[in-house]
């Protein structure tokens, strides 16, 4: 099963088939980010937050 | 046969998050059947007399999303002699606005009339002697952050102090450019190697187009004079996997306005219908056979 609880507000999400690890979804109730941290078992934790010097 | 032909190329892809784009990659890695493996900046760690681990990687691709840590990271694996994409001093030359401008006046590409202060005060003056309005953006950041169009003197002295107090020591390295009335659009082109592959339009009612801030693409022609001011400028930073946004002024023609060198391609891959991920992988190979 790739369900997983949203650690903000405790929504079930279920993980698109393509996800892998190290993507970013948002949460579909509470839309913070949430970053991948396993397939198998499906993971979740909050996203980093964003940094001055990310970019491209 | 060189040896390196006959063996078996190993890529290493340093990233931070898999965007759409990281995805993109892997996927042209796995179709090209190639030995690569994903490096996540936030675990990997370095023992700089040590390089045996690393000698395994012929090239490595940076797609990281922190400027720092991609810089840094590319540094190393040069200091050990393992190519990346992009070096080291040409990520050095984009991530730093003010190292891109300069780069770009040496070999005289066109850009916006762009001026560095470090005080408050000389900030002050030197956009006082340009005139308003001018727009101050922080030399290190992307996405269209912490940009200010600044319209009149009590705007400059506010976003001066403020940038000064509550900022990092870099956000005291003012760097003041011209204010361009852009036709509600920029340029974006994308050049790999020696070649402009693509380009497109990013359109916005917003001053800021970046497509990061909600600007949308649509295929934009890669005329003659185009193409030479992407590829001068492309070449004035070192080379290699580039984006180069264009701003067209209504009297000068095309500006370059900055060069970005771990770019994002999510709107430009579909709407040209060019494979860009395999267009960087496959550059990323030739730079592991001339190692």
């Amino acid at each position: 099963m790739n369900a997983v609880t949203c650690p903000e507000c405790g929504a079930e999400i279920t993980l698109d088939a393509s996800v892998e690890t190290g993507e970013i979804i948002v949460c579909p109730d509470c839309g913070v980010d949430l970053e991948v941290t396993s397939l198998d078992p499906a993971t979740v934790a909050l996203a980093p937050m964003e940094q001055e010097d990310w970019g491209e | 046969m060189s040896n390196k032909m006959s063996k078996r190329l190993r890529i290493g892809v340093l990233y931070s998050r898999v965007r759409v784009e990281e995805k993109w990659i892997f996927a042209a890695l796995e179709r090209r059947g190639l030995d690569y493996e994903r490096l996540d900046d936030r675990l990997v760690h370095f023992d700089l007399n040590d390089p045996e681990p690393w000698r395994q990687y012929d090239a490595i691709l940076e797609r990281s999303i922190s400027y720092n840590n991609g810089l840094y990271a590319c540094r190393i694996f040069n200091s050990w002699n393992i190519p990346t994409v992009n070096s080291a001093a040409v990520a050095e030359a984009c991530g730093d606005k003010l190292i891109t401008s300069a780069l770009l006046a040496r070999a005289n590409v066109p850009q916006p009339d762009s001026r560095v202060a470090f005080t408050p005060e000389s900030a002050l003056e030197t956009i006082d002697g340009m005139g308003y309005p001018v727009v101050l953006k922080p030399v290190v950041g992307s996405w269209g952050r912490l940009l200010a169009k600044v319209n009149d003197r009590e705007s400059a002295e506010a976003i001066v102090e403020h940038k000064a107090t509550l900022g990092s020591v870099q956000h005291s390295v003012f760097y003041i450019q011209e204010y361009i009335n852009k036709p509600g659009r920029d340029i974006r082109a994308v050049v790999i190697g020696d070649k402009v592959i693509t380009a497109i339009y990013r359109k916005s009612a917003h001053w800021i187009t970046n497509t990061a801030r909600g600007g949308e693409g649509e295929l934009c022609p890669v005329t003659p004079e185009l193409e030479e001011i992407c590829l001068k400028a492309a070449q004035a930073v070192g080379g290699g996997v580039l984006a180069v946004d264009v701003i067209e002024h209504a009297d000068r023609g095309m500006l370059v306005n900055e060069v970005n060198h771990t770019m994002e391609f999510h709107t430009v891959q579909p709407l040209s219908g060019i494979d860009i991920a395999d267009t960087i992988v496959g550059y990323t190979v030739n730079m592991a056979v001339q190692k």
